[in-house]
């Protein structure tokens, strides 16, 4: 039998608010347990939630930019259950009325493919904290850090039909909320994970097949690996004549295999109702707007500007496009520069500038290369000042250095020698020394040119220019002078 | 001098009779020798006191001194504060020392008053009787065999008593008004949002309300003055403007519409108790009101309703008490269930555990449209009929309770009757308005408490026209048997 995976993610991307949903604490990761978790956070009694306005400036941020619904009203409610990391005995997430609703994504599901992926919610609710088992022998450490933490909980509809396009999906809504500003997306930190709804049904079938849910998944691989065990062992267990029992599954990554979480199979009932401490959201349309207003240009039509306009590969202006900081960077410099520059700017820093940022394990916001640095350079690499050879040597001082880059030039004497009455005289001193190899070009053996630049290029410490070199060369070579 | 009012107070320490030390010597003397008798204080507070005294002396020598700056106050034992055990009156909360203080306390604190301790409650204010405290039962002063009502009933006694000239109290569905009226003394249950629920230790969320205790209403308005207000920690606070509560309490009734609801005059309302609401009712008319009758036709629903959302906001208020991070938890627990069972089973009270068990029924799933959805319904009805019956008239007035204070132990073994004592007073939290009780007689000497309600933010007309009522009454002066020194 053919089978159809179905496939639907809930993501919970941790907002970068500085401080909480309902407390003023910091959010920063790594502080020694329990540093920051105010009375509010570790829900003393008598305290009470004040709504982050921030949080909802971003949730409305990324219903935007999914062109989803924005509630104009919506309402905090209580998820109440107990867990010792769970401090007030209920978590406040939103139920009924969720503050987006009804949006989209378009991913590469295939190279060139493209489908949209209706999103069914988002809603903003609160972190729990963290439950430690190790070194406590035999007991349990809570540490409330992350308790209050704010999180959009982003729900798709089950259009996802493998765990390629699940990973797409993933990593299209990545991009995004780091593009809006709004999460970090650190996977490692947990700033971004996921859960995974899956079911597979016979090809052709309308109706759904009963689903799992593989909790906590974060990494892209992890999400792929886990789906794809899922997807073979429910269709090995249908397939013996078995039903698939809806589950909640936890994936270990060590052994590659998704387990049933046994003792948490009886049904949960939340008993949500709406969180009397909290008004209800109201939003109008001049806040929306304003949001609208401040809105980045997003990734897709960024990138398609940047091969319209600028003329880039589709590749490159993927690569530029994806990571709001890199595009920023890129258009700052191009920004110095002409246009007709725009395919330098980009073979520079893909090139060049991420090699230098990698070897030295720096991200492009923290470059030791300014924008406008780089626009110097390249300025000077643009009008042929300076050699491409010698521009990869001003590039290593520049990341040491905050020098401009002309004066380096100048300093250094490393303006490009283009004077053809010079090179020409240099050319022909070295034919006449090299007779032997005149003759052996002009017999068929062309590779020897390169012995003829070299040679040229020794005469001028590297700074002639290559293209007048090799234009001369031909003519004197093939004897058309 | 114990007998004196806040104003009459304020008047001789400004004059210098006495002095602050002075005042809360006096009134810390009486504590000791009351409380013994009537348990009207969990924690008494006499080292705070005392330097909150030496404080307020010293704003009253610097003439920096407001209004309330050396008059001594009692706080309800759920308002945190910081530094002095908080116990809701359980065993749960026996051991906790909040690190902050209340937004009622700390403004009270601001204002100069002085904290001569914390006063008994029932158990996360739940219960009508103040038998529901760990720390045990409070006995009415005007009859030590009665119970002064609950769930402020700590606070209602030590005023009575005249242990303090007011104290703090929260009404979550009559839990100021009920013991007022028992005890005979002028409870005021603000607007709810008027008065910050920070710090203030949740029962249920949407109708719980801070407000004052005090033997007058130009008493209850000075205390009003000082904790009324917008408070950017509290999301349902109003930020609405606070009018000076003093300046209009003299102002004349007549013009004054009263409606009287027909439905709080029906069964069960004792008759000596209706004689002497009837009796103010025409008392008030001498002073110039008009009296028609009115319908609030929802009133039936309103303990149904109340008694629906109530619980099922407090069985998820109470989920934090889970012996995990402060307060009570069982010795030697087995695993994680048995921390939490045995931690809330020992730690809770038999009410507290039968309002939790009705609230987390009311919200599971499958019941939570037939009971609490219902019941928020019935909300808005409550609602809508005050509304309509205040397009009509100014204020509403009846009855606080349909019986006087009732004997300890009569009623715990039958919640049902218990609820019926606030038959006419949650509606009012369901609503959300500001009412009033004060004292308008006693039947076979124990008190009897009428009601005003008024519409939302008008606690000013609460407090101007008890404050008439007062000038031409004696109730509120009446003294306890045995209270006179």
């Amino acid at each position: 039998m053919q089978w159809e995976t179905v496939i639907g993610l809930e993501i919970h991307a941790q907002l970068a608010t500085r401080s909480k949903i309902f407390s003023g604490s910091a959010t920063a990761y790594g502080a020694p347990p329990n540093t920051q978790a105010s009375a509010i956070d570790l829900g003393l009694p008598g305290v009470l939630p004040v709504l982050n306005a921030e949080a909802v400036r971003m949730a409305v941020c990324l219903g935007l930019a999914i062109e989803a619904e924005i509630a104009r009203h919506c309402v905090f409610a209580r998820k109440n259950y107990f867990y010792p990391d769970l401090p007030k005995g209920y978590q406040i997430s939103q139920y009924e009325q969720p503050i987006v609703s009804n949006g989209r994504i378009d991913i590469e599901c295939a190279a060139g493919q493209r489908k949209t992926i209706g999103i069914t919610r988002a809603h903003l609710e609160e972190d729990a904290g963290k439950s430690l088992h190790e070194d406590f022998q035999g007991l349990t450490g809570i540490d409330l850090n992350r308790a209050g933490t704010p999180l959009l909980e982003i729900v798709s509809e089950p259009d996802l039909r493998s765990a390629h396009e699940a990973v797409a999906y993933m990593k299209q809504l990545h991009q995004l909320v780091r593009y809006l500003g709004i999460s970090d997306g650190n996977m490692q930190e947990g700033s971004f994970r996921c859960d995974a709804n899956v079911s597979v049904r016979p090809v052709g079938q309308t109706a759904f097949g009963t689903r799992t849910e593989i909790k906590n998944l974060n990494s892209f691989r992890f999400v792929e690996q886990a789906i794809e065990f899922e997807v073979e062992r429910q269709i090995h267990v249908l397939e013996n004549g078995g039903s698939i029992v809806q589950e909640t599954r936890l994936f270990d990554p060590e052994r590659g295999e998704t387990r049933s979480m046994r003792g948490k199979e009886e049904a949960h009932d939340y008993r949500y109702f709406p969180d009397p401490d909290l008004l209800p959201v109201v939003l109008d349309d001049a806040f929306i707007a304003a949001v609208r207003e401040q809105l980045p240009e997003l990734p897709d039509v960024r990138r398609q500007r940047l091969i319209n306009t600028h003329g880039l590969s589709p590749a490159d202006a993927a690569q530029l496009a994806g990571q709001r900081a890199w595009a920023d960077y890129y258009e700052t410099v191009v920004d110095g520069l002409e246009v007709s520059a725009a395919k330098l700017v980009a073979n520079w820093m893909l090139g060049e500038l991420a090699a230098l940022l990698n070897r030295q394990g720096l991200t492009i916001s923290a470059s030791p290369i300014s924008p406008q640095q780089l626009a110097g350079l390249l300025r000077r690499v643009h009008d042929g000042t300076l050699s491409g050879h010698l521009a990869k040597e001003v590039l290593t001082e520049l990341s040491h250095s905050a020098a401009d880059v002309d004066d380096i030039i100048a300093q250094r004497g490393l303006q490009q020698i283009s004077d053809t009455t010079a090179i020409e005289a240099a050319l022909d001193v070295i034919l006449a020394d090299h007779p032997e190899q005149v003759a052996q070009y002009r017999a068929g053996k062309t590779k020897l040119k390169g012995f003829f630049v070299g040679q040229a290029m020794k005469v001028f410490k590297g700074k002639a220019n290559p293209q007048v070199i090799n234009a001369l060369l031909d003519r004197k070579l093939t004897g058309k002078d | 001098m114990f007998d004196s009012t806040i104003r009459q107070l304020g008047q001789a320490l400004r004059r210098r009779e006495f002095s602050v030390s002075e005042l809360t010597q006096t009134l810390l003397q009486r504590i000791e020798a009351f409380n013994p008798i009537l348990n009207a204080f969990i924690s008494p507070t006499p080292e705070v006191a005392r330097q909150q005294a030496v404080a307020a002396e010293a704003r009253l020598a610097a003439g920096t001194a407001e209004p309330l700056t050396g008059i001594p106050l009692a706080h309800k034992d759920l308002f945190c504060t910081a530094g002095v055990r908080t116990s809701c009156g359980s065993r749960m909360l026996a051991n906790f020392i909040a690190p902050y203080e209340s937004a009622v306390s700390e403004r009270c604190q601001a204002a100069g008053m002085v904290m001569l301790g914390k006063t008994n409650m029932d158990e996360f204010a739940m219960g009508s009787s103040n038998e529901n405290s760990f720390f045990g039962a409070v006995r009415n002063p005007w009859d030590r065999d009665c119970v002064p009502g609950g769930s402020s009933g700590g606070s209602a006694a030590a005023v009575a008593a005249r242990l303090v000239p007011a104290a703090t109290g929260t009404d979550t569905g009559g839990s100021i008004r009920q013991p007022a009226a028992f005890t005979g003394i002028t409870g005021l249950k603000p607007t709810y949002g008027r008065v910050s629920r920070w710090g203030m230790v949740a029962f249920a969320s949407s109708l719980d309300q801070g407000g004052v205790m005090a033997r007058t209403a130009e008493d209850c308005a000075l205390v009003l003055q000082a904790i009324a207000g917008f408070d950017p920690r509290d999301s349902t606070s109003a930020d609405h403007a606070v009018p000076d509560y003093s300046a209009t309490l003299d102002q004349d009734l007549s013009g004054l519409t009263l409606g009287v609801p027909q439905e709080y005059f029906s069964t069960g309302l004792d008759s000596a108790v209706e004689q002497c609401i009837q009796e103010a009712i025409a008392q008030y008319r001498k002073l110039g009101a008009q009296v028609r009758e009115i319908r609030l036709p929802s009133s039936a629903l309103a303990i149904p309703a109340y008694y629906v959302i109530a619980p099922a906001e407090a069985s998820s208020n109470l989920a934090r008490y889970d012996g995990v991070r402060y307060g009570y938890r069982c010795q030697d627990p087995e695993d994680l269930l048995d921390l939490y069972t045995r931690s809330r089973g020992e730690g809770f009270g038999a009410e507290v555990k039968r309002r939790i068990m009705v609230g987390t029924y009311a919200l599971s799933a499958g019941y939570f449209d037939a009971y609490y959805r219902k019941a928020q319904q019935i909300r808005r009805l409550i609602r809508e009929d005050f509304q309509n019956a205040f397009s009509e008239v100014d204020l509403i007035v009846g009855p606080t309770t349909p019986t006087t204070a009732f004997a300890l132990g009569a009623q715990v073994d039958d919640p049902v009757t218990m609820y019926l004592n606030d038959i006419y007073t949650v509606a009012v939290n369901l609503a959300g308005l500001p009412a009033l009780s004060h004292p308008v007689g006693l039947v076979e000497n124990r008190p009897v408490g009428l009601q005003l309600i008024a519409n939302y933010f008008n606690e000013a007309l609460l407090l101007n026209s008890a404050h008439r009522y007062q000038q031409v009454s004696d109730w509120h002066q009446h003294l306890p048997p045995g209270c006179a020194d």
